[in-house]
C-alpha cells in the first residue's frame, strides 16, 4: 500500500503526479465526452448522480467530491460507487472534510483529501489509523473481521 | 449470549481512545461547539435540560448480570444513583459530566458495552423482540440475526452520515413485541412452505411527526443476504433522501414519496449490484454466532407446575409470568411502574438487585424491553416464588404488565430539551389515579403511552390510549388519542378532540375508560371496543 | 427582563450571567441588555459556557423568574425529581414551575 504522502497540498495515498487539470461538473464532463472527449477531472455534487460517470471511467484522472457540509454523506456512497465500478483514478474528497470523518472516507475508497481546513499529515495519519480492525468490507481492500475469523485455506 | 472475542473488544476499546481525544479537543477549544455536537452525539451524549445526559447502547436489549451490575455502578459512580431505561430499549444517565464521559465509556466497555451510534444521523442501536429465545410462540431466535446486524452496522462508514436517524428491529415470531412495523426498518423472520428461513423486510415506518406504517418491501431475503439487503436499502436511501428538511428526511418520506413500488425497484437494482461484491459475511459467521444463543443451559425434566395458594404471588403470575417455550421455565417481566412512580427509571441498587436475580435464577440474562420494563427471560418455575419475594421487598413486583398503569412515558420536560410539556407528571398521576389493582385488571390491557413533544419517543400513536404533550403559549396542554397499536395489528391512533391541562386529561382517562367498561362485548380489550364503536361515544362522555 | 443562560462545558450544569461571572442559581441573574451577543461570543470562545442564549425573566425582590416554563425547569431541577433540585427542603417548589 502507498504511504501517506502531502503534496501540492493534496493528502495523498497515490504515488502519482497530483492531477492538476481543472475539474468540470458532472453534467459539462458527460455532455463533452461525446463531444470533445478532453476533460480528465470531474468534480462531484452531493446531488449529482455518479452512476453517470460509470460509462466513461477509463477517461478520469480525477473525481474530486465535494462536501459542501461534512454531515451530507452522499459523496461516500458516490465513492464507493465508482470504486466498485473499476474507476482507479485519483478520488479526491473536497470541502469540508474534518479529522473525524477521515477514516470513513478512506473506506469508502477516497485516496486524496484536500480540507477546506487543512489538517497536518500527522494528524491525518493518525486519524487513518482509529480502527484497528474494520467489520464490512469495502472499497479499501481491507479484511473484514468476519474474514479474519474464518481464513478461507 | 454473544461474548466479544479481541476484535470486538478492540473495536469498543478505540472508540474509548478516540472520543477521550475528542472531548479533550473540545475542552482545550480545538473543537467548537457546532463540529463536536455530531461527533459527542455519535457516542450518545446529549446535551439535555439540565446536564449531559449519556444513552448507553443494550444491543437488541439482551445483557448479562456482569454487565446490569455495571449499570447500576454506573449510576453510582458518573451520575445520581439511578438510570432511566427507555423505549429504545437502552439505558440513560442524566446527569453526566463530559469530562468523565470518556472514564464511563472505558468502564462500559470493560463489561463489553458501549454508546456507539446511540444518536445522530446513523444506524442505530438495534432492537428485538424482548422474549427472543425464551417466548413459547417463537419461529425463529432473532438475536443472531440482530448481533450480525450490529457488527455490520457499527462503524458503517458509508451512513454515518444519513439525512437523518435510522432504526432497524427485528423479530422471530408473529406476534410484534418491538413494534416492527413503526421502525425505518422492521425485519420479521419467516419460514416458507419449504421450511427455509427468510428475512422479511418492511421499510419506511416510523412514528415522530408523520407516523407510518411500513409496507413489505421484500416478502423473503435468504438471511445470508440480509447484509447485501440492509446495504442496498440504506444506500437508496443515503443518496435520495431528503436533506433539505429534516421533517422531511426520514426513510418514511422517502417511501411514501416515490411509492412502494419505485423504492422496492430501486432497492431490487441496487441489490442485484451488490451481490456481485461478495459483501456478506460467510454462513460460518452466523453459525459461529448461533452458537452463543444455543441452548443457555436449560434442565430437563423440571416440574411444571407453581404453587399459587399465595393469593398476591398469584396475581402477580397471572399478570407478569409469560409461557417459555422450555418445559419447568418461564418468563418474567419486571414492571418499572410502580403507582406514582417514574416510567423505566430504576435505582442503583434496584438494578443491581436485578443483576443478582438474573445471575442467581435466569441463566445470567436480562432484557429491556420497549415498554421500559425489564425481562428475567429464563427462570425456573420452581424459583418463581423466590424471585417474587425478593422483587417484592425492593418494590420491584408490580403486579401490572400491560395494565393502564404500566405506562410508557418519555422524560418529556422534566429532561428534554425538545419537550414541550411534562410526561413523567402525568404519568403519575394516571397510575396513582387506577392504583386499585382490581380496577386495574378490570379494564384488562390498556397500552397508554405519553410522549413530552411531537417527536413521539413515548410512542404515543401506537397507545391504545395515547397523550401527547403540546405548549399552548407557554402552558402545558395535553392532546388525547384513541386507537393506536404496535402490536401484530399495528395501527395509529387519532386525536379526538380539542386539548386538556393536566388534571383535565387524567379525568378524561377515566371517563374513556367509564364507555368501555360500560360497552365491552365479551373478551373485548379497551383497543377493540373502540374499533367497534368508533370514537363518538368517548368524544360525548368525555366533552359532552 | 434579559438574561444569559446556558450551561458549564465540562460539568453541563445549568449557569446564569451574574455580571461578573456565572452563577448555578437564577436568582443571581442580571439584566444583560444591548451586551448579550458579544457576552455570549467572549465566553463562549473562552469555554466559560456552552450554547449561551438570551431569555427574558422579571425580576421580584431578589428572586427572578423566567418567562417559560422550560427555562423554570431549567432553573429548579426535574420537577418529579425535587430531591436532586436546586431545592431540595422545598416541598413547593415544584409549584413555582408551573
Ligand atoms: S418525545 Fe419529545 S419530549 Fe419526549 S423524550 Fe422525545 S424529544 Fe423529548
Amino acid at each position: 500500500m502507498v504511504d501517506l504522502v502531502f503534496a501540492d497540498n493534496v493528502l495523498r495515498f497515490r504515488d502519482d503526479d497530483v492531477v492538476s487539470d481543472p475539474a468540470v461538473t458532472v453534467d459539462a464532463f458527460v455532455d463533452a465526452v461525446s463531444g470533445q472527449p478532453n476533460a480528465s477531472a470531474v468534480r462531484v455534487e452531493p446531488g449529482d448522480d455518479a452512476r453517470a460517470l460509470l460509462p466513461h471511467l477509463d477517461r478520469l484522472a480525477l473525481v474530486e467530491v465535494n462536501f459542501p457540509a461534512y454531515t451530507d454523506g452522499r459523496g461516500y456512497s458516490a465513492a464507493r460507487i465508482l470504486r466498485e465500478h473499476g474507476y482507479t483514478g485519483e478520488l479526491r474528497a473536497v470541502g469540508d472534510v474534518l479529522i473525524d470523518q477521515l477514516s470513513h472516507m478512506r473506506r469508502c475508497g477516497f485516496d486524496a483529501f484536500v480540507p477546506a481546513l487543512p489538517i497536518s499529515a500527522d494528524a491525518a495519519a493518525k486519524a487513518f489509523a482509529t480502527w484497528p480492525e474494520v467489520y464490512q468490507k469495502t472499497v479499501d481492500g481491507r479484511t473484514p473481521i468476519w474474514a479474519r475469523r474464518h481464513p478461507v485455506a | 449470549m454473544y461474548q466479544y472475542d479481541n476484535y470486538d473488544q478492540a473495536m469498543v476499546d478505540a472508540r474509548v481512545d478516540e472520543f477521550r481525544d475528542q472531548v479533550k479537543r473540545r475542552l482545550a477549544g480545538e473543537l467548537s461547539e457546532d463540529h463536536f455536537r455530531p461527533l459527542r452525539l455519535k457516542n450518545g451524549l446529549y446535551l439535555q435540560l439540565h446536564a449531559y445526559m449519556l444513552r448507553v447502547a443494550i444491543p437488541y436489549g439482551t445483557l448479562n448480570s456482569r454487565q446490569m451490575r455495571a449499570l447500576g455502578d454506573i449510576a453510582d459512580k458518573y451520575d445520581r444513583g439511578y438510570g432511566h431505561f427507555t423505549t429504545r430499549q437502552n439505558i440513560q444517565y442524566n446527569w453526566i459530566k463530559l469530562d468523565e464521559a470518556p472514564d464511563l465509556l472505558a468502564d462500559l466497555a470493560a463489561v463489553e458495552m458501549h454508546a456507539i451510534q446511540t444518536s445522530g444521523n446513523c444506524i442505530r442501536n438495534t432492537t428485538a423482540d424482548h422474549f427472543a429465545g425464551a417466548a413459547a410462540d417463537e419461529l425463529v431466535d432473532p438475536r443472531p440475526y440482530a448481533e450480525l446486524l450490529r457488527q455490520w452496522s457499527t462503524f458503517h462508514p458509508e451512513f454515518d452520515y444519513l439525512p437523518r436517524k435510522f432504526k432497524v428491529a427485528i423479530i422471530g415470531s408473529e406476534t410484534d413485541r418491538a413494534a416492527m412495523k413503526l421502525h425505518d426498518i422492521g425485519i420479521q423472520l419467516v419460514k416458507n412452505d419449504a421450511g427455509e428461513i427468510g428475512c422479511r423486510f418492511y421499510v419506511g415506518g416510523g412514528m415522530g411527526r408523520t407516523p407510518m406504517i411500513a409496507p413489505v418491501i421484500a416478502d423473503f431475503v435468504p438471511p445470508l443476504q440480509m447484509i447485501s439487503y440492509l446495504e442496498a436499502a440504506l444506500r437508496v436511501y443515503n443518496r435520495y433522501g431528503r436533506r433539505d428538511n429534516k421533517y422531511k428526511a426520514r426513510i418514511k418520506i422517502l417511501v411514501h414519496e416515490i411509492g412502494a413500488d419505485e423504492y422496492r425497484r430501486q432497492v431490487d437494482a441496487e441489490f442485484a449490484h451488490i451481490l456481485t461484491l461478495g459483501l456478506e459475511p460467510p454462513p460460518a459467521e452466523l453459525e459461529r454466532i448461533k452458537g452463543y444463543f444455543a441452548n443457555p443451559g436449560f434442565e430437563a425434566d423440571l416440574p411444571d407446575n407453581v404453587d399459587l395458594s399465595d393469593p398476591d404471588f398469584a396475581l402477580w403470575v397471572d399478570q407478569n409470568v409469560h409461557a417459555h417455550k422450555q418445559p419447568g421455565y418461564a418468563i418474567v417481566t419486571i414492571s418499572l411502574k410502580p403507582a406514582g412512580g417514574i416510567p423505566g427509571d430504576a435505582s442503583a441498587d434496584q438494578i443491581r438487585l436485578m443483576a443478582d436475580l438474573a445471575r442467581d435464577f435466569a441463566l445470567d440474562e436480562l432484557r429491556v424491553t420497549h415498554a421500559q420494563n425489564i425481562v428475567l427471560p429464563h427462570v425456573k418455575k420452581a424459583d418463581l416464588y423466590t424471585v417474587w419475594q425478593k422483587l417484592d421487598a425492593a418494590g420491584l413486583a408490580n403486579a401490572n404488565l400491560d395494565l393502564i398503569s404500566d405506562i410508557i412515558a418519555c422524560p418529556g420536560l422534566d429532561y428534554c430539551s425538545l419537550a414541550n410539556a411534562r410526561s413523567i407528571p402525568l404519568a403519575q398521576k394516571i397510575s396513582e389515579r387506577f392504583a386499585d389493582i382490581g380496577r386495574q385488571r378490570e379494564i384488562g390491557e390498556l397500552k397508554l403511552k405519553i410522549s413530552g413533544c411531537i417527536n413521539a419517543c413515548g410512542h404515543h400513536h401506537a397507545g391504545h390510549i395515547g397523550i401527547l404533550g403540546v405548549d399552548r403559549k407557554g402552558t402545558e396542554n395535553y392532546q388525547l388519542l384513541f386507537g393506536g397499536s404496535e402490536a401484530a395489528d399495528t395501527s395509529l391512533g387519532t386525536i379526538i378532540g380539542p386539548g386538556f391541562n393536566e388534571d383535565g386529561i387524567v379525568d378524561a382517562v377515566e371517563k374513556a375508560t367509564d364507555v368501555y367498561l360500560a360497552q365491552r362485548e365479551d373478551g373485548e380489550r379497551f383497543l377493540d371496543t373502540y374499533r367497534r364503536i368508533g370514537v363518538a361515544p368517548f368524544k360525548e362522555a368525555i366533552y359532552g | 427582563m434579559k438574561i444569559l443562560t446556558g450551561n458549564d462545558l465540562p460539568s453541563g450544569d445549568v449557569i446564569w450571567w451574574t455580571g461578573e461571572g456565572w452563577s448555578r442559581h437564577v436568582d443571581d441573574a442580571v439584566e444583560v441588555g444591548d451586551e448579550a451577543q458579544a457576552l455570549i461570543a467572549r465566553e463562549d470562545a473562552a469555554r466559560r459556557v456552552n450554547g449561551a442564549y438570551v431569555i427574558e425573566a422579571t425580576r421580584d425582590g431578589g428572586s427572578v423568574r423566567p418567562a417559560h416554563i422550560k427555562e423554570r425547569i431549567r432553573a429548579l431541577g426535574p420537577t418529579v425529581r425535587l430531591d436532586l433540585s436546586l431545592k431540595p427542603a422545598d416541598p413547593a417548589a415544584g409549584t413555582w414551575v408551573i
